[in-house]
């Protein structure tokens, strides 16, 4: 069962290359359509700004369905973390409110993403309906604690919690890209050299033969949640230090983009297998877009429509340069374009 | 020599283990594994019921039945997948705590297993296949990746005889053959110097020739002082490899019959009788 190995299979060895392609393809395109825009630092600057907070949830996410299972719940912690974050600074008169509100926030996405373990793990409810159920309840949760109000922390900023993740270095670089650039990194390393990990794609990939090679499978999808959930905190926490404020609704737009980073990324829905430098640059894809494609001054009527071609092109570049697809990917356009002749006929 | 295969307890009669000659000259506590009074029920249905089986040091148990018959459930509870509902179990003499058993203490009892099709994550890079469930771990669990190819890699070339053809460690696992793949299998059995290993139905979705080296690597199996527990449907294989046979149906054993007592084709006169018997009995 020897297959043909595809000329381009040396490049699948490098995690995240088409993705990168695609980025740098991207920045292509933006620097000779929007050259002013994109010949100045600032939009750099700008994006190293916004799309961490996306850019987080997506690098957790890509865990959850690396090991077969989905997240829809994280918009929610984000949402909940930051009020967490917001109400304890806010109420406690002291110079740790910030930490203690950093860590709680924490210990808040932890303790979603805990009981979306239990259910799904514990109690058997698949993934995706568990997760749905919580986005609403947890969502609802934070708007009730909230009284739907949003909750002003200007006086944030001067704080050492503000400094440290989302200050700028050299008065330029958001300290929040460089945090996401190392949760990137630490998480590569927990998914592709820790046991965590290889446990993680084992269990996406047949949790019945993890189960008999002797993983816990249920302990597993519950630590796996858990550390999701503190993770989509992570994602709060970075936006509200950020805009000095927590609102209700914060996260609720977190959802799409970010499954959506990790499935450019390269990561199979059917799980097993899981790109974190590609859903890092899946991130940057997605994020870079909208404000991109507004800056070239065509109408921003285009935009939803140019983020499809560039998501499906992506997309379909992963599933090409993926191990033996190629050669047949290749034909298959030959036959499209010359179909392929019987030799009697053309003699 | 029919005569004694009609003799054999069938389920009218209500076979009794006193009953049964095998083994009987092995002294006692010289089993890789031993079953005392088994039984598993799955709610309220009985998967099984009463076993006692055995197997000794270096023998070749062939375990026979038709689907449904409990050998899957036998196996599970011998590999720690899940606990017996009562019973007692022993693993290499050692009586074993039937409520801390797993697939991991059975691994450190030494027995391993092959399954048809679950023994391998298909996506997943051969040398974590080797490793998977017990890592060569750095402090703090990463994983020692280097030392994990370097033993795979030894495996693969000295135990399994790769060579060459394109699959290394990094391959992934889609990439291989059924045959290659079981060979894999079985060959991180015989390194992790299993003393009992459990090949469950290993053939069924190979090739002859691949089945046949599968059946080679029983054989060494057997050269190398280990025991092993066969089960398959082809009774053709199980009849040339296993020293003893014993066959189940619905959740007990009914027979266990040595190989020098039968043939192959009065095996399978037998098999096919106590399956028309069953027939039989259901209609009536």
């Amino acid at each position: 069962m020897k297959q043909k190995r595809s000329p381009l299979a040396f490049l699948a060895r490098i995690e995240g290359l088409p993705v990168f392609a695609v980025l740098v393809a991207l920045y292509a395109v933006l620097l000779i359509t929007a050259t002013n825009v994109f010949t100045g630092y600032r939009i750099y600057m700008s994006f190293l700004q916004t799309i961490p907070p996306v850019l987080v949830c997506g690098l957790g996410l890509t865990l959850v369905i690396t090991a077969g299972e989905i997240d829809l719940s994280f918009p929610a912690v984000v949402a909940l973390s930051g009020f967490v974050f917001a109400w304890v600074f806010k109420n406690f008169n002291s110079p740790w409110a910030a930490w203690a509100g950093f860590i709680l926030a924490l210990a808040a996405g932890a303790l979603v993403g805990y009981v979306n373990g239990l259910l799904v793990a514990r109690i058997g409810v698949p993934s995706i309906m568990a997760t749905l159920a919580a986005q609403f309840f947890w969502y609802g949760v934070t708007v009730l604690l909230a009284n739907g109000l949003q909750l002003n922390i200007k006086e944030v900023i001067p704080n050492i919690v503000h400094t440290i993740f989302v200050g700028r270095i050299g008065g330029i670089v958001p300290c929040q890209a460089i945090w996401a650039l190392v949760l990137a990194v630490f998480l590569w390393f927990i998914l592709n050299r820790h046991k965590f990990g290889e446990e993680i794609m084992f269990i996406g990939d047949n949790a019945e033969v993890a189960r008999v090679m002797g993983i816990n499978v249920e302990a597993t999808r519950i630590k796996l949640f858990t550390v999701h959930g503190m993770i989509a905190a992570f994602a709060g926490l970075l936006l509200t230090l950020e805009i000095n404020v927590f609102f209700p609704t914060q996260g609720a737009g977190f959802l799409l983009p970010a499954m959506a980073t990790v499935f450019i990324g390269g990561t199979s829905i059917a799980g097993g297998l899981g790109s974190i430098a590609g859903t890092f640059f899946g991130a940057y894809i997605i994020g870079s877009l909208e404000a991109g494609i507004v800056a070239t001054t065509i109408s921003g009527y285009w935009v939803q429509l140019i983020e499809g071609l560039v998501m499906g092109a992506s997309v379909v570049l992963n599933v090409v340069i993926s191990e033996g697809h190629g050669a047949t990917f290749v034909n298959r356009v030959r036959g499209w374009v010359r179909p392929v002749r019987s030799p009697e006929r053309e003699r | 020599m029919s005569k004694k295969v009609k003799d054999l307890p069938s389920r009218a009669k209500k076979p009794s283990i006193k009953e049964r000659p095998y083994m009987a000259d092995a002294p006692l506590g010289h089993y890789a594994l031993r079953m005392i009074n088994i039984e598993k029920y799955f709610g309220l249905v009985c998967a099984l019921k009463n076993i006692n089986f055995e197997v000794g040091h270096n023998e070749i148990v062939g375990l026979i039945g038709d689907n449904g018959a409990g050998k899957s459930t036998m196996v599970k509870i011998l590999t720690g997948v899940f606990p017996p509902t009562s019973g007692e179990l022993y693993v290499a003499g050692q009586k074993v705590n039937l409520h801390t058993y797993n697939v991991k203490r059975a691994h450190a009892h030494g027995v391993e297993t092959v399954y048809q099709d679950r023994s391998l994550g298909e996506k997943q890079v051969l040398w974590r296949n080797f490793f998977i469930g017990r890592e060569i771990t750095l402090p703090f669990g990463f994983l020692d990746v280097k030392k994990e190819k370097e033993i795979a890699n030894e495996i693969m070339v000295n135990t399994i005889g790769f060579r060459g053809k394109g699959i290394t460690v990094d391959s992934s696992v889609k990439l291989l053959s059924g045959g290659e793949r079981q060979g894999v299998a079985i060959g991180r059995a015989m390194h992790f110097e299993a003393d009992l290993i459990i090949l469950d139905e290993p053939t069924a979705a190979l090739s002859l020739k691949e089945v046949r080296k599968v059946i080679n690597f029983v054989h060494k199996i057997k050269e190398g002082g280990k025991a092993c527990i066969y089960i398959s449907h082809d009774i053709q294989d199980v009849y040339e490899i296993s020293d003893r046979f014993v066959i189940m149906d619905r959740g007990v054993i009914v027979a266990s019959i040595v190989k020098k007592d039968i043939t192959l084709k009065e095996l399978d006169k037998f098999l096919l009788e106590y399956s028309h018997g069953m027939k039989d009995m259901a209609e009536s």
